[in-house]
């Protein structure tokens, strides 16, 4: 075995020799993940809010649930997609097995309870702090939640990044239901496990750092964002 | 500004969404095959010949035999093509497959460490050989997966009488794993290892692994392929499927097979119509 930094040479040489088909598989990835958190925080940010900002029966037990569901395995929630996109399961007929759609929503089922039980706790602890406000001005249940969204949306985003984070590291789900089908779907994850299962262990790294990078990029593009946003509001 | 800035990543969004890229392809099929046709490379040589001929492109599910036709039997698959006679034969005698052709075939080895702890290394009886490791209780990893290879390694140490599932955990190790995975622990942990001869040849983390075992007759492995049946699943796409089938099993197929080459060896042997 190598030293880790000839390892780590030997792996950048690589990804240099391996371009179009890498590009492929790095954008396809990107794009399975982002649909998939921005479907995960199209419905997680809402019940999140109102599980964090509303007294209902059960509230408690919906918060147990949310943060249990976190720690959904990937593999059980690739079997559950799987199962139900399969020709011989009730959403066969729609023919979305081994493709990005399919990978999508296996990740959009991962991510969405992450978003929703991050976001029920952000909201929350703001929600007590606003509590007398809103109801000294009245203020209707659709015009809280919108408020509490609005004025934690800068935590909001990390609740966002935390979900980009699980579904673009994770492997399990997406080898089941997209089927990791060459030039289809083929990301950067599933590459990976199927390099190391060649035993191509270098490139397998080579990939590792690309998707670390990937990462990388993202997150320090939402911050940019983020502290743009927050230079203006100030303005 | 913070406004523009959320219409403009939304919109950004949109653009890169699910719906945009790969809807306008040409035709295709789905094959349910195995991680050692695959990991070898032997579709990424033949395949390109066939999409060029016909304009189909073939599309490749690579898992284990076991699961590829469990797979197949839920109709998400127009082709399988996989190395467990017993199993393919059920498949299509449970009316999940229109009929089995032999397509090419190659052999198991069992791999080991130099220092050959059970000292098997030159053997050609395979079932000897088993035996051998299993009296000296030298590591052996085992796919565990109900995959092809699985298949036939239960079927060598049901002939040595040894009750492997009794020492699972102590020197038989069961890995749950695709070949490449089961050859990355066996050769980190020493221990023996039967695997195709195509995976071990194209893999790339051989350490100071070699061939200890090979030559007998019973490490024999037939790659078959079968049409998923259209009358049973009838989304299946039988008509560029069924040109797939026959193109494989036609002399042009059989010989992009056999022209296959890793290393300068053949890694398949094309036997259609044997």
């Amino acid at each position: 075995m190598e030293s880790f930094w000839g390892i780590l040479a030997d792996a950048m040489s690589l990804i240099l020799a391996w371009d179009a088909d890498l590009i492929e598989i790095i954008g396809l990835s990107l794009r399975v993940t982002v649909t998939a958190v921005a479907i995960a925080c199209a419905i997680g940010l809402p019940v999140g809010a109102a599980v964090g900002s509303f007294a209902f029966p059960g509230r408690t037990a919906a918060a147990v649930i949310l943060n249990s569901l976190m720690g959904l395995p990937p593999v059980v929630v690739g079997l559950i997609v799987y199962l139900m996109l399969s020709a011989a399961g009730p959403l066969g007929p729609l023919g979305l097995l081994y493709t990005p759609t399919a990978m999508i929503i296996a990740q959009t089922v991962l991510v969405t309870p992450i978003v929703a039980a991050l976001t029920r706790q952000v909201v929350e602890d703001l929600h007590r702090e606003y509590a007398e406000q809103f109801s000294s001005l009245q203020v209707g249940p659709l015009d809280r939640v919108l408020a509490l969204l609005w004025d934690a949306r800068y935590s909001l985003l990390t609740v966002a990044l935390a979900g980009f984070g699980r579904a673009v590291a994770e492997v399990g789900a997406v080898i089941i239901v997209g089927g990791n089908i060459n030039h289809v779907t083929r990301m950067m994850t599933t590459t990976i496990a199927l390099e190391t299962s060649k035993g191509n262990l270098q490139l397998a790294l080579a990939l590792g750092v690309v998707l670390l990078a990937m990462a990388l990029v993202v997150n320090a593009g939402v911050m940019a964002l983020r502290a743009s946003a927050v230079r203006a509001a100030y303005v | 500004m913070t406004r523009a800035c959320i219409c403009f990543a939304i919109a950004a969004l949109m653009a890169m969404g699910p719906f945009g890229g790969a809807a306008a392809r040409d035709e295709f099929i789905l094959v349910q095959s195995t991680t050692s046709t695959r990991n070898s490379g032997l579709f990424e040589h033949v395949l390109p010949l066939f999409t060029a001929k016909t304009g189909i492109e073939v599309r490749v599910v690579a898992v284990g035999t076991g699961q590829a036709i469990r797979n197949a039997a839920n109709g998400d698959g127009d082709v399988l093509l996989v190395h467990a006679k017993d199993a393919e034969e059920q498949f299509v005698a449970e009316g999940n497959g229109e009929a089995r052709f032999d397509v090419m075939y190659n052999d198991f080895v069992i791999v080991g460490p130099p220092s050959d702890p059970a000292g098997v290394a030159g053997m050609r009886d395979a079932v000897a050989a088993l035996l051998r490791i299993a009296e000296a209780a030298a590591l052996f990893a085992s796919r565990g997966d109900d995959s092809g290879t699985h298949r036939a390694e239960m079927a060598l140490w049901r002939e040595t009488g040894v009750d492997v599932e009794a020492a699972s955990g102590g020197w038989y190790r069961e890995t749950g794993s695709g070949m490449g995975t089961t050859l990355n622990i066996g050769t980190g942990m020493g221990a023996y290892v039967m695997t195709d001869r195509a995976t071990w040849i194209a893999f790339g983390n051989k350490r100071d692994y070699r061939v200890a075992v090979e030559g007998d007759p019973r490490l024999f492995n037939q790659y078959g392929i079968v049409l998923v049946n259209p009358e049973r699943h009838p989304h299946v796409k039988a008509g560029p499927a069924r040109r797939f089938v026959e193109w494989v099993l036609s002399e042009e197929g059989q010989q992009a097979i056999a022209s296959f080459r890793v290393d300068g060896q053949q890694l398949f042997f094309p036997n259609a119509g044997s």
